[in-house]
């Protein structure tokens, strides 16, 4: 064996989740994600992510930040900062997707924003990057003179419960969600009690992502688990939200990639004259990149950071790993925009050449695989 | 779990069965499978290629990473282990059954080098 990992940060400066001894408890693998200790995972996290495409999972991401936004321009900052459209949200609850970006049109950060009423949105950004993103709106605040406060949250965790079974398992532990929560469609969320309950997630299923106050999400987490919800790591998330073709940050974009060669374009709202950072960038430079999926054609597993030859020159893989749906690997990579999906392109994989095939994303989506 | 007594051990975490008629069946540690996780994919060496001791002779790849096994001495591969290709799951299920590939040791190949149980145990911090 060559290389055994060893963790890269001494374990003794990573922050803690409020559900850190739970996962000691249950004999989590741990490991470094953002500067956090977080499960990698419990045992197998193969075991783990079939469990979310079949049955019902449950994730701590308590790393992730919450952040609120309040005042009387709220609206008018997130329509300036982020390059999603706010307006969209017209409904208490409503969620959206949006990455918010330099003047370059990198992105700074990936984030889903909720509305409750025009004065009150919540902001969920990634670990990794919660006190650049903090620094980044602040600075914006200052420099635009908006009347808006931005409060990040220390008091609260949050829970994924993903897979087919996951909100029957979420209403048979807290019995008063189900009349709030029963009809919520996708991006929509509710408040019932202390718990904020989100009908969103990053695995390609069904479920919730919950957010509670830190000193109640042990007990809930063990309800979860009695009512038969399987608790997972990150390894398991990265491979769902990898068939799910949902970016990582940092990983898959970064503050200089932009949003039209991540695979996101939809999520650039550029129907109307809104003024937001990074529009200028976008609408000048047309994207000579693309993110596609790749699926070999041959044995091999494909890997972040091996390159890919095609007929339009190089380019390189973002994210890879195993899919356990698929039973084969699959990855992401970004390559020149003139390649078409279905072409063959060729990934090197520890020294030899493999052919793979470009696809659309996702590869899999409600336990169903698409390619 | 316990390191098996009847066995040498490479610190590169391969397992080593000296078999009556001299031949050499290797695998990897118990170790070595909990530290990759779950593997999805072994590439074995081809029957008749001659390996120096310490070279790359097995590509083993977990949901997480990439590694390596290596040939703990100088030999031919005279046989591989096709049924944990295929399941490579069954590898981690059990490590010290679930071998890689045989060897015919060289003529000048020796054993000292490897560890005995307690001196792996040692090596990874497990005595």
């Amino acid at each position: 064996m060559s290389t055994l990992p060893t963790p890269s940060t001494p374990l003794h400066t990573l922050l803690h989740t409020p559900l850190y001894e739970t996962h000691q408890r249950l004999g989590a693998k741990l490991t470094d994600f953002g500067g956090w200790e977080m499960p990698l995972h419990y045992g197998s996290q193969v075991d783990e992510h079939h469990a979310v495409r079949k049955h019902a999972g449950m994730f701590d991401v308590s790393h992730m930040c919450t952040v609120e936004v309040v005042g009387p321009q709220a609206k008018a900052f997130l329509l300036f900062a982020l390059a999603n459209n706010v307006a969209k949200l017209k409904t208490p609850g409503r969620a959206l997707y949006s990455c918010m970006l330099n003047e370059r049109g990198g992105v700074v950060d990936d984030l889903i924003v909720y509305y409750f009423d025009e004065v009150t949105f919540r902001l969920v950004v990634n670990a990794g990057t919660a006190q650049k993103d903090i620094d980044w709106l602040n600075a914006i605040v200052l420099r635009e003179k908006f009347d808006v406060v931005l409060t990040p949250r220390t008091d609260v965790a949050m829970i994924a419960v993903q897979g087919p079974e996951a909100r029957e398992a979420v209403w048979k532990v807290l019995l008063d969600s189900h009349a709030a929560t029963a009809e919520l469609k996708p991006f929509n969320s509710a408040t019932v009690g202390d718990f904020f309950i989100a009908r969103t997630g990053y695995t390609g299923e069904d479920g919730f992502e919950i957010i509670l106050p830190a000193s109640r999400a042990a007990a809930f987490w063990a309800e979860l688990q009695s009512a038969g919800v399987v608790p997972c790591g990150l390894g398991a998330r990265d491979t769902l939200r990898l068939e799910a073709g949902m970016n990582l940050y940092g990983q898959d974009m970064n503050d200089e990639t932009t949003p039209l060669e991540s695979n996101l374009a939809w999520t650039v709202d550029c129907s109307t004259d809104r003024k937001f950072i990074g529009r200028a960038a976008l609408e000048a430079t047309p994207p000579t990149r693309q993110l596609v999926g790749l699926v070999p054609l041959g044995a091999g597993i494909l890997r972040g950071h091996q390159v890919v030859q095609t007929a339009h020159g190089d380019g390189e893989i973002t994210s890879g790993s195993f899919s356990p749906t698929l039973n084969k690997s699959i990855a992401f990579a970004r390559i020149p925009a003139l390649v078409a999906i279905g072409d063959t392109v060729q990934a090197e994989v520890r020294g030899k050449w493999l052919d793979c095939r470009v696809t659309k994303f996702p590869f899999v989506r409600n336990g169903q695989a698409l390619i | 779990m316990t390191i098996p007594t009847n066995l040498k051990y490479a610190v590169s975490h391969e397992w080593v069965k000296a078999e009556a008629d001299g031949t050499l069946t290797i695998g990897i540690t118990h170790h070595a499978q909990d530290a990759l996780g779950d593997l999805v994919y072994i590439e074995l060496p081809a029957i008749g290629k001659h390996l120096k001791a310490a070279q790359e002779a097995v590509v083993l790849e977990s949901v997480k990473a990439a590694s390596d096994a290596y040939s703990p001495v100088a030999g031919e591969v005279i046989a591989v282990n096709q049924a944990v290709a295929d399941a490579p799951e069954s590898l981690n299920a059990a490590p010290y059954d679930a071998w890689l590939f045989k060897l015919k040791p060289a003529a000048d190949a020796s054993l000292d080098g490897l560890l005995d149980a307690a001196g792996y145990a040692a090596s990874i911090g497990a005595a």
